[in-house]
């Protein structure tokens, strides 16, 4: 069965806190980057899922994301699958 | 007989002993939950205490959600047995699904350690049939991620419900409508992000978590009375 790598993004849902990214958006002046905004800290999540097709595997990523990865309360997801290496 | 309060240890709970401190001082029985087993061994009521259970990894509260023994807590509570989660305790019940909503990181991205006035909102809960609406508590704060979210429906919810349970008399954290703490439908699951067993003495600079303890007790003896 072919070997899909998946990239999943976690990001904050739009209105939730981000403090973490607001803290370091608020640092950047300070090294002279004064023309920053909107900056957001999220996770990336990487693994590998054996499945019959790219459909099949962004299917479970999606119902991992759903049960596991994150928390649909605050976080949106985002999946990647990439093509197979031959 | 006194009541029988179990308290879960996750690898990486770290207020167990103190929980069973207070509720042995109160007059209680307190005793162990290990987490890989499927079972409350029939205790009277459950604390899922604070701590960082299997790291925090992922999300406070995410792997946690997933250790044998919430699903007996989860069934505990189903049969209207008296849970409250302390801190990460209050994280792992809303992963569990016992409590809606979610708690994020604190606004200002500082973990806050202090202590804090708290304002009891409904007696009509396991965690504060003792003490009276208005009650102000000096009870001690010590998280990262406290601030609690939800949506507006569950929000509405909560207050037309009178499920907010206590509520932060000045907002440290950023939590949605100065939420310390919440309870489920039933009133039998409460939350709360302060550390009761904490101000359990006054020694402890603070005795006001001794009434919240109580009733918890009083709660979990009533509980003790009822045929199994």
């Amino acid at each position: 069965m072919p070997a899909f790598h998946a990239h999943v993004e976690v990001t904050h849902l739009p209105g939730i806190a981000d403090p973490a990214g607001a803290t370091v958006e608020r640092a950047l002046p300070a090294l002279g980057y004064t023309n920053v905004s909107q900056l957001h800290i999220g996770k990336t999540i990487r693994l590998v899922v054996d499945a019959p097709d790219g459909d099949a595997a962004r299917r479970q990523v999606e119902e991992m994301c759903e049960r596991l990865l994150a928390n649909p309360v605050i976080e949106a997801y985002a999946v990647t699958i990439m093509e197979p290496v031959a | 007989m006194s009541a029988r309060v179990g308290v879960v240890l996750f690898p990486g709970t770290n207020c167990e002993l103190d929980v069973m401190w207070a509720v042995e001082q109160l007059g209680g029985t307190a005793e162990l939950l290990w987490h890989g087993d499927d079972t409350t061994n029939n205790v009277d009521a459950v604390v899922v205490p604070g701590g960082f259970a299997h790291g925090d990894y992922l999300r406070t509260g995410a792997i946690a959600r997933f250790s044998p023994v919430m699903n007996a807590v989860a069934e505990h509570a189903r049969a209207g047995g008296p849970v409250v989660g302390i801190c990460n305790g209050f994280q792992v019940l809303c992963e569990a699904h016992l409590l809606p909503g979610a708690l994020q990181k604190n606004a200002g991205a500082k973990f806050l350690c202090q202590t804090v006035e708290l304002r009891v909102e409904t007696t009509s809960t396991v965690l504060t049939n003792r003490a009276h609406v208005g009650d102000v508590l000096r009870v001690p704060i010590n998280h990262f991620e406290g601030n609690y979210v939800c949506d507006g429906a569950t929000l509405a919810q909560l207050r037309s419900d009178d499920r907010i349970v206590v509520r932060y008399v000045r907002n440290p954290n950023g939590s949605l409508d100065d939420i310390a703490g919440i309870c489920n439908e039933g009133r039998n699951v409460v939350g709360l992000m302060p550390h009761p067993e904490r101000a359990s003495d006054t020694v402890l600079g603070s005795a006001d978590g001794v009434v919240l303890l109580e009733s918890l007790l009083t709660a979990a003896a009533g509980r003790a009375t009822l045929p199994a």
